[in-house]
């Protein structure tokens, strides 16, 4: 019985309708996949998936944190490829110790994601402005660092790159790992911590957020610093997983992050996301490309389609949820207790 | 009886300047504990300033304050909910996105050992919180699923479970219901009972009457007087208030019943026009060279019924018909096609173009009628602006003055002269005078009657109940989104008007307070 | 003497002024440390040099910003309109073929009439703004989500209809456009100024400039007052997809190739960069045609004076990013006080 009000509790807010939405498109993909392929049905096509982008769960979790404060971060895709290239020419041009470049990427993507929090929040910025510049700013510093293709080959890296974990039906790789344990610590942010807890209150009203004594000028910039440090933490998983800058210059990764957190439920409008949510997104824009890929056919062009219809699709239906719920506004019941004992218990106390 | 207790609040000599405004001028106030503290004034006459400045919002040019014998100086407004001076706005100002239990702790959330959030216990001091009030309801749905009276409710509980010594209520009543102002009430005189000081802002006369221990009166940024509640009469308030006597209007009951004679056929009539979500189908009829007026309380479906007659909201049953030919009105365009005009309520946000100038804001809706290709000419564009200025006595240095700077009665002004330069056959007027000064009140009102003598129809929403008498020549009566009376000619009284309320209230609360509405009113 | 006085002050307030200053900084710079900026030369009866260029190579731009402004005035934003101009390019190229059929050095015929395969591009072009603005106005979705979508999208379908490759036109009468000459001058000079004069007619001389801006400061109060805002809405994006079509046409005429992946690119960032330095805030409210046209110069000034220093391309991404934190700063403060200065008229009531 409680199970039951539990699970109606939880299919009439938006962001869980959406959320199960993006199950069943998950589903349904899988299905899909799996009568149409080999190969396809198995534990390890969910890892894979997993493997082939934990560098956008971990991006795709700082955007949802910036969406949820009613922004947007469009330099996320900029940034890794600014953060790959810097480590990588760090590691094998200057040749400088592993744990050195770690600290000091994960120091310039958090402090790139300053700069977009303070022109944003104190500086009266638009967002999209904001990161915008900050967009060309990294992909210009990027390219100002290394045009050409750099190819890692630190014995530590490399040896990470090969690390497999085994589970029941599959393996999973280091990058993996990262992302889930980004995972927990995202969670444990926006459902435990007042730090989280303010991000949903300024995406719901700035004014309200304001007046209750949340700084929401603070708050706003540490989000977006937040997406920074994940853009930092992206870009050396990135580097495992890939080891050379091939590919990684014409990203349309903002979009993939967006679309992700927005599959998952979060509202572009602000104050509502879930990073479970977003872990399902990343699975669904996953399953597609893994289809895509699967199929051999597609080139590059159609899976941007399919993102943008995708991401397109599930704006519609969110927008629908929204409309529909304001036509059939129902006022929650509210029960009034009977008075005049708890007057005479506070008389008394 | 004398509930008051010590000195809770002392504000001494504050003083507070805008750039070419005195806002406050030496302004001191004094709120004991238990005291419900009533500030009244008109718009512009301090008293939101006063509480900004209490409340850590706004700063003090000059002046002390002092919380229970010691001297405090919010900065912001955390501060002042820190040393207990808690605030209820009209717009509730919590988030709708979050909880109703995360609402009443957000900023102070009880933590675990971890120094994690601990949702459990949030959830139980919730219940307590509301529970405090007399309330019991899910506290983790989300704050938007509830009406806005409770939202209210939960603001409420925050500031008590902050434990508040100041309650500040600014404007708590305007969108609420009878029932609700009276549990509101109720709640108030609770928190009154255990020693909080309230200080009640309302323009509502009859809730100042009903629920104050004391009335501080303020009138341009000075303070007139400080009176007990037994000492002051309501005609004497409106007096202090005012500073002059009411102004008398051009027309009398006589005259308006020979207007009556003269009523002739049906301008436009709505036909079962509801909106679901808004109000349930409804029967409106506008008689050429009349004024219809909608009255009622706040949030009881006036405006809703302006917006679906304009086409601003599609209606979703019913039917439109100008004279007694069927018609679509299913936008501003078509209702200006039909030759109607609509003066919103907030006429701020939703009327006028604060960025623009005098003249663009009187020429937008002639130019939206004319349309795109008509460019009306830069030099007609002048002529018409200050043919008006010159008409309606719009007080501006000139028509390229940007209308945010005019003051309340001269923005109502321009919003009127641009829909007098389309030349239509009905305005639609929704609080016309809400927020301006008397003078100007008067001019507007005697407008309204001209344009009426002109031939025009009107459909004229206020809350005030004698604006509506004076000027209507029929009168629907609104509650709770339906029309529970229609009065005609010499039946529109205020006595009628209060009774039709009162009577078709379903509870006894309700009942009790259009009750004790229509006693205050025959004071 | 008074008079004077006060019609020169009320000159010196408008945004142009500052833009103009800028850009008669950024010349006179150049006139000191820039050998040969101002030279025009004349060869076989056409006249070169960097103002010349200038003005050629900004042309694309130029005619980008006239459609932008519209949109911008609105308080919306168009990120696509590097997209939309390569589909537009891309579109058009492959109608006129690239098939090389020799005869006397150069091909014969194009596929399709020139005629119609440009007007079949510049459709392409229209029907997207149509879907942009059918998004934004009747759907409600906010316009950098709607345009975001597009953008990527956009991208996708160019490389589709290119099937990935770049298209080489060798059609002679299409170079016309945007190399040809007229009275010694480039042609795409006088596209700007025919297409800049209709815009300029469009806006001053119907009541479109006057909507636009309304609706941008509010529009609620704009669409109570009988002006049709969701229309006005829908073809500003129309307008702004157009002109971004045009600007395609000019740039592939202008190198001879269609380039799906760098065709475009980055035109969003110029154009709004543009726009802003005209004067068009991004909250809207403000139509200035000629700010943005001015700011175009500028903008194309700042990358023609770039280049002439040796900076790689690449690079000049990041002295764009930082032109446009500048620009940004320094009009929030304006912003800031002209609020504040009528805030406190509010306040007092």
């Amino acid at each position: 019985m409680k199970l039951l009000k539990t699970l109606q509790k939880y299919s009439f807010n938006t962001e869980h309708i959406t959320l199960w939405a993006a199950v069943i498109v998950f589903a349904v993909f899988f299905t899909f996949g799996s009568l149409r392929y080999k190969n396809f049905f198995a534990v390890q096509t969910i890892c894979n998936i997993l493997m082939d982008n934990s560098h956008l769960l971990i991006v795709a979790l700082g955007e949802t944190l910036v969406l949820i404060s009613g922004g947007i971060d469009l330099s996320v895709g900029a940034l890794i490829a600014f953060n790959f290239t810097a480590s990588a020419y760090m590691l094998t041009v200057m040749k400088l110790p592993l744990p050195l470049v770690v600290a000091v990427i994960l120091l310039v993507g958090t402090l790139l994601g300053f700069l977009n929090g303070y022109l944003i929040s104190y500086k009266g910025f638009q967002p999209f402005i904001a990161t915008l510049a900050t967009q060309f700013l990294a992909r210009g510093g990027c390219y100002m660092i290394s045009t050409g293709t750099i190819v890692i080959s630190h014995p530590s890296v490399l040896k990470l790159s090969v690390f497999k974990l085994r589970l029941p039906g599959g393996y999973i790789t280091f990058g993996v790992l990262v992302s889930l344990v980004m995972l927990i610590l995202f969670y444990i942010l926006t459902k435990k911590t007042k730090f989280g807890r303010n991000v949903y209150a300024i995406g719901g009203n700035e004014v309200s957020a304001k007046m209750l004594g949340i700084p929401v000028k603070r708050t706003r910039m540490y989000v977006y610093a937040v997406s920074g440090f994940t853009t930092s933490v992206a870009s050396l998983v990135f580097a495992v997983y890939i080891l050379s800058s091939y590919g990684l210059h014409a990203q349309s990764l903002h979009l993939d992050a967006v679309s992700a957190a927005v599959i998952g439920g979060t509202l572009t409008t602000g104050g509502v996301g879930s990073v479970i949510g977003t872990l399902f997104g990343v699975l669904t824009t996953g399953i597609i490309q893994t289809i895509i890929t699967f199929q051999g056919t597609l080139t590059s062009g159609w899976s941007k389609i399919t993102i943008a219809v995708l991401l397109l699709s599930f704006i519609l239906l969110q927008r629908f949820i929204i409309w529909e719920r304001k036509r059939n506004r129902k006022v929650k019941p509210v029960k009034m207790l009977q008075s005049e004992n708890l007057i005479e218990k506070e008389g008394g106390a | 009886m004398d509930k008051k207790g010590n000195v809770l609040v002392e504000m001494k000599d504050i003083c507070k300047q805008y750039p070419g405004v005195t806002a406050l001028s030496n302004v001191s106030f004094t709120l004991r504990e238990g005291e419900i503290h009533s500030l009244c004034g008109e718009n512009g006459a301090g008293k939101s300033t006063l509480i900004k400045i209490l409340t850590g919002y706004e700063h003090k040019d000059s002046g002390r304050i002092f919380l229970k014998g010691k001297e405090i100086a919010a900065e912001t407004t955390l501060e002042a909910q820190r040393v207990g001076i808690s605030t209820v706005y009209q717009e509730v100002n919590l988030c709708p996105n979050l909880s109703v239990a995360e609402n009443i702790f957000i900023g102070r959330q009880p933590t675990d050992r971890f120094g994690q959030i601990s949702w459990n216990r949030m959830r139980r001091g919730a219940v307590k919180a509301m529970a405090r009030l007399n309330m019991e309801l899910d506290v983790e749905a989300h704050l938007e699923e509830y009406s806005v009276a409770v939202q209210q409710m939960v603001a409420i509980a925050r500031a008590v479970d902050m434990e508040a010594s100041v309650l500040v209520l600014d404007e708590p009543t305007s969108s609420l219901d009878a029932n609700e102002v009276a549990n509101l009430f109720e709640v108030i005189r609770r928190l009154q009972r255990q020693g909080m000081g309230i200080i009640f802002i309302s323009h509502f006369f009859e809730q100042v009457f009903q629920l104050s221990d004391t009335i501080t009166v303020l009138r341009n940024g000075h303070k007139i007087g400080t009176y007990d509640i037994q000492e002051i009469d309501r005609r004497s308030l409106v007096e202090k208030m005012l500073g002059r006597e009411l102004a008398a209007f051009t027309e009398t009951a006589e005259e308006k019943q020979c207007k009556k004679e003269d009523k002739t056929s049906v301008y436009f009539r709505m036909e079962g026009v509801g909106k679901k979500g808004m109000i349930p189908p409804l029967d409106v009829t506008v008689e050429k060279g009349t004024i219809v007026g909608l009255a009622g309380l706040l949030g009881s479906g006036r405006t809703e019924t302006a917006r679906l007659l304009f086409g601003v909201d599609k209606a979703d049953s019913g039917t439109f018909y100008l004279g007694t030919k069927k018609t679509r009105n299913a936008s501003p365009q078509d209702a200006i096609r039909h030759g109607m005009a609509f003066c919103p309520e907030n006429r701020k946000t939703e009327g006028l173009v604060l960025e623009m100038t005098v003249r663009d804001n009187i020429i937008l809706a002639l130019q939206g009628k004319k349309g795109m290709f008509h460019l009306i000419s830069k030099r007609r564009q002048r002529e018409l602006a200050d043919e008006y200025i010159n008409k309606l006595r719009i007080a501006t240095p000139g028509s390229s003055q940007l209308v945010g700077n005019l003051s309340g009665g001269n923005q109502q002004k321009v919003l009127l002269a641009r829909w007098l330069a389309t030349n239509p056959d009905l305005f639609i007027l929704d609080e016309p005078t809400r927020g301006i000064d008397v003078g100007a009140k008067a001019e507007i009102l005697n407008l309204v009657l001209k344009l009426a003598k002109d031939g025009k129809s009107v459909m004229f929403i206020s809350s005030e109940i004698s604006e509506v008498i004076r000027c209507s020549d029929k009168v629907y009566i609104y509650k709770d989104r339906h029309i529970v009376g229609e009065l005609e000619g010499e039946q529109v009284t205020e006595e009628r008007i209060l009774n039709c309320i009162a009577e078709s209230a379903e509870s006894s609360e309700g009942q009790k307070a259009g009750k004790e509405k229509i006693d205050g009113a025959k004071t | 003497m008074e008079q004077k006085h006060k019609i020169w002050k009320s000159f010196m307030r408008r945004p142009e002024c500052l833009t103009l200053t800028a850009l008669f900084g950024l010349l006179l710079f150049n006139l000191f440390f820039t050998k040969g900026f101002f030279t025009i030369q004349i060869r076989d009866g056409h006249f070169y040099g960097s103002l010349i260029d200038i003005i050629k190579r900004g042309a694309p731009l130029m005619i980008t910003v006239m459609g932008l402004t519209m949109v911008i005035a609105t308080g919306g934003t168009d990120i696509s309109v590097g997209s939309i101009a390569a589909i537009t390019g891309v579109f058009t190229a492959s109608l006129i073929g690239g098939d090389f059929a020799f005869e006397a050095g150069a091909v014969s015929g194009s596929r399709v009439p020139l005629g119609m395969a440009i007007a079949a591009g510049l459709l392409a072009a229209a029907m997207i703004g149509l879907w942009n603005g059918f998004l934004v106005a009747k759907i409600g979705i906010p316009p950098l989500i709607a345009t975001l979508m597009m953008q990527v999208a956009g991208r996708g379908i160019a490389e589709l209809i290119a099937s990935g490759k770049i298209l080489t036109i060798y059609y002679k009468p299409f170079y016309y456009i945007g190399s040809g000459w007229l009275l010694g001058l480039p042609v795409s000079i006088f596209l700007v100024l025919a297409l800049g004069m209709l815009v300029w007619l469009l806006l001053r001389k119907t009541a479109y400039g006057m909507y636009l801006t309304a609706i941008g400061l509010n529009k609620t109060a704009s669409a109570f007052s009988g002006i049709k805002t969701g229309m006005v809405v829908w073809s500003a994006f129309v307008f702004s997809a157009l002109m971004a079509g045009i600007a395609g046409i000019v740039t592939s005429s202008e190198i001879r190739a269609a380039d799906p992946v760098n065709l475009g690119l980055y035109l969003e960032l110029d154009a709004i960069l543009a726009c802003n330095l005209g004067g068009n805030s991004m909250k809207g409210g403000r139509c200035n045609l000629a700010g943005s046209i001015i700011g175009a110069v500028l903008v194309q000034t700042l990358t023609t004076t770039i280049y002439s220093k040796g900076v790689p391309s690449e690079t000049i991404l990041v002295y764009k990013a930082l032109v446009v934190i500048l620009v940004g700063l320094i009009q929030v403060t304006d912003w800031s006080l002209a609020l504040k200065r009528r805030g406190c008229r509010s306040e007092a009531a």
